[in-house]
């Protein structure tokens, strides 16, 4: 019994001295702790801010920068990257007529039925239809993809937010900093490079320091000069085409964005007044009771 | 303390109704009549906000689970359907996440003014407990409902959590499979984990109202730390306390709106906005930033206790990382016996004031530690800021009640308040 307390106690007083120490050193310590750490922290890079016109109390989509990003994943994205929440429908929030999205859907097929002789059939999309992804099922996809399966990109502008790190989470409170998913997908889209030497990417692979998972991924650069030419005459760069990608995505990852900060503005500025008559209201009754 | 009703009917139907079933006289005397000291500070109006969280909590998560469908494939798209498709779903299940978030903000705040105003002295020892029990349950549906709308996170989270309890010599694994419904998470554990989430918050509820019931029997406590003990040194809740915490109400709520509607993903996390995949575990799992520091508490103890020269081990790391874990959360309902010290204020006690600073420092440190990975120097800091929770309760508490000497006193409430008020006017004076 003595042994085991003895055991107990030498291991506390350990911890103890350990933990001082730690803790002494811990200011220039923890930046130590990254590179000698086990594992190895991605992305390399973090991604880059850029202005966005969704960012902010006001912020709003730019339609004719959602229809630009509509078109390069229309011509680029779609050849692998499915987007199963959104229907042909939610177009009309990038100031397509239903006209126009009409003829958006028809251009794909999907199967229906079974009809009254209990037979699929396809038939052109109509606007309620889910968007149409280049692949039956992932199982599909990801053979057709050398085993990497192109993930779906309904929120892909959510689901990509690097870690920010203390104290910038701290200041985002402050700045409204809610545009990582954006600015991560601008970042990887120009990001692509050669990798710098001592580098070995596996073949296959392709080396992008923005990568949230690793040194590389599985996806070529799609994105090139001219490859898409937009109806607005604006000039098709890299740079033009990436963000306006991530613009297109962070609206198909958050379709009521307008709507809600919109909303939220009303309701706290309604909450203000609210409370700037109960702290009177308070004052008043409060008035004849020392406190 | 309730003392005497002061409710008198007037109307025929109230007094028909008060000698058959007194309910208006119920809500008379626990919600306008009851006296509370008339020096509580802000501090105090957060038990009034959990109250209204609780609610909101329930009216949304009512709403939700109309649009939910609980069921693997289906429920990650259900919760996405909800907010695109819905009207004022997005709101509205934003509404119910950041809700949860805020509510534990509440609920911190609170269970740290109870730690230092010593809310939990005689005769409070029930009323704390039971309000720990509250917490454990916010914990248990907190998590339960984080797991629904099956991101990678959700799974994650589960398979990490329902694991603690295969650490429990013998019957660990068969109480885990019952959990699950299975030998891993799936289909059946949503199933349950719905089922169980839509129960908890009405026995939350049920214990809300025996913490209520028990604050009334035996008075607040104030930031003197004296008892009231005249009429002097109390005032009646409507329309004092009423409108006091009708006010720090609307201001939490417009923090709490900030982030509904301008932050909506920054309290949670990216990666459940990935669809659960039973094959690919995330790089980092962690819980929601409520649960970080007891998952530092759970990863500080990554060493085996056995006996000495043998190679026997008593408790391996993963059951001594839970016992710590539990015992974290555990040690709370023996506050009250462990804190030595007649004076409840930490205003009048200088050394325990500081205690308590260190110990809030160190939570919200450890908080930190539980969203780092377990490795390189975050090991020894989880060790040593765990060390320090438990240090604090264990020795500090106890030892600080024999050796601190408090500062001396007010005689009453109304004593404070007017020793206050009077230099407050002197001040004022001395200045015109």
């Amino acid at each position: 019994m003595k042994t085991v307390f003895t055991k107990f106690t030498s291991k506390f007083s350990a911890v103890i001295v350990a933990s001082s120490l730690a803790l002494a050193g811990s200011t220039f310590a923890s930046s130590a702790a990254e590179d000698e750490g086990g594992t190895p922290h991605y992305p390399l890079m973090k991604p880059v801010e850029q202005s966005w016109s969704f960012a902010g109390p006001f912020g709003h989509y730019d339609k004719a920068q959602l229809q630009r990003g509509l078109k390069i994943y229309t011509e680029v994205c779609a050849a692998c990257h499915s987007m199963n929440l959104l229907s042909y429908r939610n177009l009309s929030a990038l100031g397509y007529s239903e006209q126009q999205i009409k003829n958006y859907a028809a251009e794909y097929e999907v199967t229906d039925g079974p009809n009254d002789d209990g037979e699929m059939f396809e038939r052109p999309a109509l606007p309620n239809d889910r968007f149409k992804g280049p692949y039956a099922n992932e199982k599909e996809a990801a053979s057709a993809n050398n085993g990497a399966l192109p993930p779906d990109m309904s929120l892909l502008a959510k689901a990509r937010a690097p870690e920010r790190g203390f104290p910038t989470f701290i200041f985002d409170i402050f700045t409204m900093y809610a545009e990582n998913g954006a600015d991560y997908i601008y970042s990887l889209m120009t990001g692509y490079q050669d990798p710098p030497e001592g580098t070995t990417v596996q073949d296959g692979l392709h080396y992008n320091p923005f990568f949230v998972a690793g040194t590389s991924l599985a996806m070529a650069n799609p994105l090139s000069d001219d490859i898409v030419e937009f109806d607005d005459g604006t000039k098709s760069t890299v740079d033009q085409q990436a963000r306006d990608i991530a613009a297109f995505l962070t609206w198909a990852a958050d379709p009521n964005l307008d709507q809600r900060k919109q909303r939220g503005f009303i309701v706290i500025l309604f909450l203000i007044v609210f409370a700037g008559l109960l702290y009177f209201t308070k004052k008043k009754i409060w008035s004849d009771v020392a406190h | 303390m309730s003392g005497h009703s002061t409710y008198n009917p007037t109307t025929g139907f109230g007094k028909f109704m008060d000698a058959r079933m007194p309910i208006v006289r119920l809500v008379h005397d626990s919600f306008v009549s009851f006296p509370v000291p008339r020096n509580l500070n802000n501090w105090y109006t957060f038990g009034g906000i959990l109250a209204v969280m609780l609610v909101s909590q329930i009216i949304t998560g009512i709403v939700i689970a109309m649009h939910y469908t609980p069921e693997a494939t289906m429920a990650f798209d259900s919760v996405h359907l909800l907010r695109r498709d819905v009207s004022y779903g997005n709101t509205l299940q934003s509404w119910h996440a950041v809700g949860a978030s805020m509510f534990f903000i509440a609920v911190y705040i609170h269970i740290f003014r109870g730690l230092y105003y010593g809310s939990y002295k005689a005769p409070r020892e029930v009323l704390w407990i039971l309000g720990v029990v509250i917490y454990l349950l916010m914990m248990a549906t907190a998590f339960m409902g984080y797991v629904l709308p099956w991101g990678q996170m959700s799974y994650w989270g589960a398979q990490v959590i329902t694991n603690f309890f295969s650490a429990i010599p013998l019957v660990g694994d068969t109480v885990r499979e019952y959990l699950l419904g299975g030998y891993a998470v799936g289909n059946a554990t949503l199933n349950r984990f719905f089922s169980l989430h839509y129960l908890l918050p009405f026995m939350i509820a049920g214990i809300v109202v025996l913490h209520v019931w028990a604050l009334h029997v035996t008075g607040q406590t104030n930031p003197t730390g004296v008892e009231v003990k005249s009429k002097q040194d109390v005032i009646p809740f409507t329309p004092y306390a009423t409108v006091k915490d009708a006010f720090a109400m609307v201001v939490f709520m417009i923090i709490m709106c900030y982030f509904v509607f301008f932050l909506p993903d920054y309290l949670g996390h990216a990666d459940n906005y990935i669809v659960a995949d039973p094959l690919k575990t995330p790089a980092h799992i962690v819980p929601e930033w409520y649960f970080l520091p007891f998952y530092a508490v759970l990863r500080a103890i990554d060493f085996n206790i056995g006996i000495p020269f043998t190679d026997i081990v008593l408790i391996d790391s993963k059951l001594g990382g839970v016992l710590a874990m539990f015992g974290a959360i555990a040690v709370l309902f023996f506050v009250p016996w462990l804190d030595t010290s007649d004076v409840k204020s930490a205003n009048y006690r200088p050394t325990y004031k500081i205690f308590f600073w260190l110990f809030a420092i160190n939570a919200v440190f450890l908080g930190y530690l539980g969203s780092r990975p377990a490795e390189g120097i975050w090991i020894p800091l989880m060790k040593a800021s765990t060390f320090w929770y438990f240090l604090h309760f264990i020795v500090i508490m106890p030892l600080l009640g024999w050796f601190e000497k408090p500062l001396p006193r007010p005689a009453s409430i109304a004593d404070a308040v007017l020793a206050k008020s009077s230099s407050d006017t002197a001040e004022s004076q001395a200045q015109s």
